[in-house]
């Protein structure tokens, strides 16, 4: 570990390491997706090379840093008993109003935290107060432009701003898109994707990627169907197609509609609860 | 626009693979299942490697084709525009991505 670190304004930069000194072994058993698992070869002496261009074989994949940095956040969130849940949707989906309603209703019987990915505001993160959660708001827009996704050294830094010894289940709610978030392992132990019956039902075919990366889809608003032309079939087919196994909860932040089956699926992941009336 | 940060894990990457020495073409090796843009992601290289070390370097993609392989009946299947984890000849999901989640740097040129 150690190979970068992120600065204040966002930047990361890498250091020299020793090629020989680097671990692959650090790889938590059963983290996902390291196909090939390619690292850069020794690229040797080149002082004899005189002219020409000459080929140097890499083969290091791109995410690597990344992929590091998240298996350095699931050690840490493991080794307080947290675990932790990737949240992402579109701009809009209500991912924040599922999250405000999971929070109450699990206030009390899980110890909450929550990473608050956002462009510019702190709106998000107000929203979520109240509720016994610890919330760590991460604003994305202090790099180039805003960023359109939390990476894994983000989600490092905002959870220094957590006490994880205190917390059971981490609700990581990222920025709304549904392209970038995809790409970025954070370090959680699931991923879930808020889809609303607002979005059309053509969505898991327009964004194989993220569909295909989450554990269970939640298809929130619900409560419009009656007003909408939306095919719900043929939504639920289709994410079918690209993710077969993915769990789909269909529900209504806003009627309550459905929650029972998504906090209960919630509260099973967390390994034990320290507080409660139950 | 995540192609930023892609870029800043290019560089990176070229960075360090290339020792000091002078890079003219960075070859990436790019999944049909991966969600990069090649336009954006040339765009982004020129912004990110401007002022270093790598300015001027080529970015080269060679586009994987994504593919499965059945784990119920063995056979393999192309996947075109459709992204459906189903086995074409027998319609299984339990399938398995043979190819097509690659995003590598698989080499650079170097004078």
């Amino acid at each position: 570990m150690g190979r970068f670190h992120r600065h204040d304004d966002g930047t990361v930069h890498s250091h020299e390491h020793d090629h020989d000194g680097h671990q692959h072994g650090e790889h938590a058993p059963g983290e996902p997706e390291h196909p090939e698992h390619a690292h850069e070869h020794d690229v040797g002496d080149h002082s004899g090379y005189q002219t020409g261009t000459e080929r140097i074989e890499v083969l290091e994949r791109i995410f690597d840093e990344n992929d590091h940095a998240a298996a350095h956040n699931r050690e840490q969130l493991e080794a307080n008993g947290v675990v932790a849940v990737n949240i992402m949707s579109s701009p809009g989906s209500g991912k924040t109003s599922l999250i405000a309603r999971s929070l109450a209703a699990l206030q009390g019987h899980v110890r909450l935290g929550i990473v608050e990915g956002d462009i510019e505001t702190a709106i998000d993160a107000e929203r979520l107060g109240g509720y016994g959660a610890q919330v760590s708001l991460l604003n994305t827009g202090a790099g180039f432009g805003g960023e359109c996704h939390l990476d894994a050294p983000m989600v490092a830094h905002a959870l220094t701003g957590l006490d994880l010894g205190a917390i059971d289940l981490l609700l990581i709610e990222n920025v709304g898109n549904l392209v970038c978030p995809a790409e970025f392992d954070v370090g959680a132990h699931k991923r879930v994707i808020v889809a609303s019956v607002t979005e059309g039902e053509d969505k898991p075919l327009k964004y194989p990627v993220m569909f295909r990366v989450v554990d269970a889809v939640v298809v929130n608003k619900t409560d419009l169907l009656p007003y909408l032309d939306f095919d719900l079939d043929q939504f639920l087919a289709n994410i079918k197609l690209v993710n077969p196994t993915a769990r789909v909860f269909l529900v209504s932040a806003k009627t309550g509609e459905g929650l029972p089956e998504w906090l209960d699926w919630l509260h099973d992941l967390a390994p034990h609860t320290h507080v409660g009336n139950d | 626009m995540h192609e930023l940060s892609l870029c800043r894990s290019i560089a990176a990457i070229a960075h360090r693979a290339a020792a000091g020495r002078q890079v003219k073409v960075i070859e990436l090796d790019v999944g049909a299942l991966r969600q990069v843009v090649p336009h954006a992601l040339e765009h982004c290289w020129r912004l990110v490697s401007a002022a270093t070390d790598l300015a001027g370097a080529q970015l080269a993609v060679n586009q994987i084709p994504a593919r499965l392989a059945c784990r119920e009946c063995g056979e393999t299947t192309d996947l075109d525009d459709l992204p459906a984890m189903v086995c074409g000849p027998c319609g299984s999901t339990n399938v398995q991505v043979t190819s097509g989640d690659e995003f590598l740097v698989r080499s650079l040129e170097v004078v």
